[in-house]
């Protein structure tokens, strides 16, 4: 129970675009959830902004939100609107914690409330739980840390609401189910007036899916700032198109502009669980090897006998990419002629 | 018209030594040693964006960074690659911040530095990579932030025209200034440091600012102005062999295959 003696409120962001509620927001339900559930008195509820179909509500609802508040105009592109309202909404109704997707948008915004508020912001939480300390549930956000399998459980424990970013594919999709819910129109008390526009969107385009192509592959081939010595990434396409997979990479290998934005998995970009997992000169930082958890068999391939990526991988070749790969290609390449 | 640049910038680990770094359960702390550190990579292509509108329309590019005292290192770099003046928070008092405790403290800072009219930084750091603080730090100063921007031009002398990735494709935005932009990798190609630039950087001053420089308030700085704290620190459990396949390369890489196989993985 919180001061005002009404049970305590979990809240989820819910993004959502073309009609649809993004996937990341659902699996953030089914988590909020079990909160809940562990707080005993828990409530969950979603946030939607700018959207007036009723459907969005009832997808809500089936993936575990009790409430739904619907509230204001601004598409989930005008940031500073969306973080204007949603600030007032949580200063009114005053949820314990607060859950967004690590989406480009969303994250902008949730970081934006956060300042407003002077409250905490976890990024990247490979897992979320509730915790007792000194007598009262504590949100537990456990993100990447140092090394290749350490993890760092953040709290904030004076700060109200507690807030979290997730990124797809952490969570999994709760099964819909056939509930109701209450919708709520917390118009009144709720100034609703936009922030002075500093900024005009001139077109928004979309190129891709919710899910990018590497995200839903079933064999990623991903390299790291290790392929510096084979001048970057020729050879980790060709062994990607010999397996029919997509290319990923680490982050130095985005900031070594051999990947592009959508093709960088870690913890700030996609999280993974492909069938196979070909990892090349990636040492194993927690940043990165908290977003492959999930893949099924993963070959790491690497200088050092000392990179932690070994420890997370099914079986590991230590040796020079400049040999390792080009042999590797061609007798898989053999392989692959024979049985086409 | 010349404009005036602030460009936010992070010493971090070089990526090469991840491996090195540690954990000291006892106290908690991150152990670095022995891991030479770099300028953020990206936050180079923030400083890049910065230096071609100035070397186009003239003005100045401060770089900041908020760090322990070898920072100053990577300021003295991006000097090399022509920025025009420096600024160090250096305070054991900014230790142990958070996002939003980091984002208050260069916020102090921009406001001694006002007036400005673009704010540029890298879209996330290798190490924590949350992304948050540009973005706080805007909020901080009533600025509009861009983040992940891959393209900007200007339209007029107040206002850029920027393209923004996002998961689903892009999008173009007018901004009028000053505003916070994060950039990525993909908007430039940054300088390198030559001799000639190394020699002008030891003729251009590193200001040192601490707690009392910026006027910043004890407790909304360093770990104590930090609304989140690290609890406690784990191991992941990884249900994986982690078996390194021994012999020659041709031997070894001959098994892999014969793995994958096995598993109908290929």
């Amino acid at each position: 129970m919180n001061q005002s003696g009404k049970s305590s409120q979990i809240w989820v962001w819910a993004e959502h675009y073309r009609g649809e509620i993004a996937k990341v927001v659902l699996g953030l339900l089914g988590q909020a959830r079990e909160l809940g559930q562990q707080l005993g008195h828990g409530e969950v509820a979603a946030v939607l902004v700018g959207a007036d179909s009723p459907r969005l509500s009832e997808e809500l609802f089936a993936h575990g939100a009790e409430r739904v508040y619907l509230a204001g105009r601004p598409s989930l592109f005008e940031t500073e609107n969306c973080a204007d309202l949603m600030t007032r909404l949580i200063q009114r109704y005053q949820p314990e914690i607060v859950l967004w997707g690590a989406t480009s948008l969303s994250q902008d915004i949730a970081a934006r409330v956060a300042a407003r508020l002077g409250t905490g912001l976890t990024a990247h939480c490979i897992d979320l739980q509730l915790q007792e300390m000194s007598g009262k549930p504590q949100l537990v956000a456990m993100v990447a840390g140092w090394g290749g399998n350490l993890a760092l459980k953040i709290i904030c424990p004076e700060k109200r609401p507690q807030m979290a970013t997730v990124k797809p594919g952490i969570f999994s999709l709760p099964a819909p189910q056939e509930r109701k819910g209450e919708v709520i129109l917390p118009e009144e008390g709720v100034d609703m007036a936009p922030v002075e526009p500093r900024l005009d969107i001139v077109e928004v385009v979309t190129e891709r899916d919710e899910a990018s192509p590497l995200e839903q592959a079933a064999v990623v081939v991903a390299g790291g700032w290790g392929l510096i010595s084979c001048g970057g990434f020729k050879l980790v396409e060709e062994l990607a198109q010999i397996l029919g997979g997509k290319v990923g990479g680490t982050r130095p290998a985005l900031d070594a502009g051999w990947i592009s934005t959508e093709q960088m998995i870690g913890q700030s970009g996609k999280t993974i669980a492909p069938q196979l997992l070909i990892t090349l000169g990636v040492s194993g930082a927690a940043q990165f090897t908290t977003s492959v958890l999930n893949s099924r068999f993963i070959l790491a391939i690497d200088k050092n006998p000392q990179s932690p990526i070994f420890e997370m991988a099914d079986i590991g070749i230590v040796g020079d990419l400049q040999e390792v790969l080009p042999l590797l290609i061609s007798r898989l390449k053999a392989i692959k002629g024979k049985t086409p | 018209m010349p404009y005036n640049i602030i460009v936010c910038i992070k010493q971090v680990p070089h990526p090469e030594y991840f491996s090195q770094i540690s954990l000291d359960r006892a106290t908690g702390t991150i152990n670095r040693q022995g891991v030479p550190a770099i300028i953020n990579p990206v936050d180079r292509n923030a400083l890049e964006a910065a230096l071609g509108i100035r070397d186009r329309f003239s003005g100045r590019v401060t770089v900041l960074t908020m760090g322990p005292p070898q920072a100053k290192r990577a300021l003295e770099e991006a000097l090399a690659m022509d920025a025009d003046a420096a600024v160090h928070l250096c305070d054991a008092a900014f230790a142990g911040a958070d996002t939003l405790a980091t984002a208050r403290t260069l916020a102090y800072a921009l406001r001694k530095l006002e007036p400005f009219d673009l704010v540029f930084c890298g879209e996330a750091t290798i190490d924590s990579g949350t992304g948050q603080v540009p973005v706080q730090l805007a909020e901080l100063l009533g600025l509009p932030a861009i983040t992940g921007v891959e393209e900007l031009d200007f339209e007029n002398e107040q206002s850029v025209m920027v393209k923004k990735i996002w998961e689903r494709g892009y999008i173009r935005l007018r901004v009028r200034l000053p505003a916070v932009i994060t950039v990525t990798g993909k908007i430039n190609q940054p300088r390198l440091a030559t001799v000639l630039g190394i020699m002008a950087a030891t003729q251009k001053e590193i200001k040192r600012w601490d707690a009392a420089d910026i006027d910043a308030e004890a407790a909304l700085t360093g770990l104590k102005g930090s609304p989140t704290q690290v609890g406690e620190i784990c191991e992941l459990k990884v249900a994986r062999h982690g078996e390194i396949l021994e012999g020659p390369l041709e031997k070894v890489v001959g098994e892999a295959i014969e793995r994958l196989q096995r598993l109908e993985i290929l």
